[in-house]
């Protein structure tokens, strides 16, 4: 289990981005964490993988905790060696390295299965096998979308961060993407989507979480965030339709807007 | 002709320091981003080893001892003056490494005292002679063990699994770091491969004969040599190392054909030769493009 509790995380010391988040990532779950721009996503990952330093950024309170270990101290190869990877926005693949050189780098920390992940790897997608002599700068988008995840497998991680996997992708290629994430949660890893795609991402996820300027405003399985109204109009498209009222104040729908604040 | 052969032979020769020079440059600008400053102290110190060590363990010996050390030479500055300054802008890094290099120029000074030294090398200035070409053996040995070398390091960065990682954080350093490199540890790689490297290059420049603290001069060649091949790229470092070495050793050939230059037009020819490059390929014979912005 990756337990986010109360995670508050600061930029530059001075920029609060994340302001008490928990979340939960059940070993073996699919869960989705959605959110528009800016929502701190992309934030709550680093803070999973110890990527935060390279932004000036630092967990000021609350913990992230691994089978309960603490791990938001740690520096990042020490979480991908406990077998918490990421797979980055923009997918961040070495444009300047063959598709295979990228793999080996993703089983850095596995220094001894890299064969045998491969093989895996080159199992669930048979396309990066084709191009592996290619330098992978030259992958089309879906394809460096594969490499990535690919990558990020080769370290055979328990909890895979997937930032953004629909990003820039064609919808078949969505599709594509959403059966693969499947097929690894099948074969046992934990997976925490994050995605602005949100009816990709929360068919397939068991719970979701949605997050707003630094907080989770709604925290429910994943059906029932389907058939929650403010979801389906804000990140589905189809609230406003459904009730006929064309012309309507954000204030009446954001429910959780409305709660009485005593502060901020 | 045979003087031709034989300019073009010693640059190859001396070409093969001057590459060995570079890549140190190379190896830790693709690494850190930033242009250490503090090579020509690295090679100087690494040369007054190899001239004190090898007395009692010979050339041979002293050779691998010394890269080791000044290896870890490089190792210390990186992880004292370097490591501490991750994040801050390149630019204060390299003066840092300005401030590394007087500091150990003065401390090695201190090591050459006022007798001439030497790196008591087998060599001399002995030649092998083919037909009427006479080729120095410093400059033979000088271009087989860079040979050796690049190809150690070629094999190293291609098939090494930390090599891989080298590369790797080269090209996308936060990518490097989600993937479980230890990007540290590619840093500290960097700076004893490049202090290695310039241990041997200086040895081989300081070869046949006696030399003095002004032998850091010598490390300075490697910049145009960089700046020529691209400050990012191995291939470049070492196909400029060459063509510097022959360009220089060619007008050495021919300057006193050409007196109105005056007599020592050699010693500026690879910057000549950097400042034509520049007009054509501002970002080197073998550099990418971005490169251009530094």
């Amino acid at each position: 289990m990756l337990q986010v509790r109360n995670l508050e995380v600061v930029y530059d010391d001075v920029m609060l981005v994340l302001r008490g988040v928990s979340l939960d990532l059940p070993s073996g779950a699919v869960v989705a964490l959605l959110g528009a721009n800016g929502a701190g996503k992309t934030t709550l990952l680093r803070a999973l993988t110890g990527l935060l330093d390279v932004h000036d950024g630092a967990v000021t309170k609350g913990s992230v905790t691994l089978d309960g270990d603490p791990i938001h101290g740690l520096r990042p190869a020490a979480i991908v060696r406990r077998g918490v990877s990421q797979v980055m926005e923009g997918r961040r693949i070495f444009g300047e390295l063959s598709v295979e050189d990228n793999l080996r780098v993703g089983g850095h920390t596995n220094a001894g299965a890299v064969g045998e992940r491969l093989d895996h790897v080159y199992g669930l997608f048979p396309v990066l096998k084709d191009r592996r002599r290619k330098l992978a700068g030259y992958l089309s988008g879906g394809e460096q979308q594969m490499l990535a995840m690919g990558r990020a497998l080769m370290a055979k991680p328990r909890y895979l961060l997937l930032d953004e996997p629909s990003l820039g992708l064609a919808p078949r290629l969505v599709d594509q993407v959403r059966e693969i994430i499947v097929e690894i949660n099948k074969s046992g890893t934990a997976v925490l989507l994050v995605e602005q795609n949100a009816a990709m991402a929360l068919s397939i996820a068991s719970h979701g979480y949605v997050l707003e300027t630094g907080k989770v405003v709604l925290d429910k399985p994943a059906d029932r965030l389907l058939a929650d109204d403010d979801v389906r109009e804000f990140y589905l498209g189809l609230g406003a339709a459904d009730t006929g009222a064309a012309r309507r104040s954000f204030r009446d729908v954001k429910h959780y807007k409305r709660r009485k604040r005593w502060l901020s | 002709m045979s003087s031709f052969v034989e300019g073009f032979l010693r640059g190859i020769g001396v070409g093969s320091v001057y590459a060995l020079l570079a890549l140190g440059f190379v190896i830790i600008y693709k690494a850190t981003r930033v242009i250490s400053f503090a090579q020509p102290a690295l090679m100087l110190a690494g040369v007054v080893l190899v001239s004190h060590l090898a007395v009692p363990l010979g050339f041979w010996g002293a050779l691998p001892v010394a890269a080791l050390l000044t290896a870890l030479l490089g190792l210390g500055i990186e992880r004292g003056a370097v490591r501490p300054m991750i994040g801050r802008p390149a630019f204060v890094v390299a003066i840092i490494t300005l401030g590394v290099d007087v500091a150990i120029r003065v401390v090695v000074n201190i090591f050459i005292g006022l007798d001439v030294r030497n790196v008591h090398d087998p060599w001399g200035l002995g030649t092998l002679v083919i037909g009427d070409v006479h080729i120095e053996h410093r400059h033979i040995a000088a271009f087989l063990c860079a040979a050796v070398l690049v190809a150690g390091l070629f094999a190293f960065f291609r098939f090494t699994r930390m090599g891989l990682a080298m590369r790797a954080a080269a090209d996308d350093q936060e990518a490097a770091l989600a993937q479980g490199v230890s990007v540290g540890a590619v840093f500290a790689l960097s700076w004893a491969l490049a202090g290695a490297l310039a241990a041997v290059g200086g040895t081989f420049a300081a070869a046949g004969g006696s030399f003095d603290g002004t032998l850091w001069l010598t490390a300075l060649v490697a910049l145009p040599v960089i700046i020529l091949g691209g400050l990012d790229s191995l291939p470049g470092a070492v196909v400029g190392g060459l063509a510097v070495g022959v360009a220089q050793e060619l007008v050495a050939t021919y300057q006193n054909h050409t007196p109105w230059l005056g007599g020592n037009v050699s010693v500026i020819t690879p910057y000549v030769l950097m400042l034509l490059v520049l007009l054509v390929r501002p970002y080197g014979l073998f550099g990418t493009r971005e490169v251009e912005r530094v």
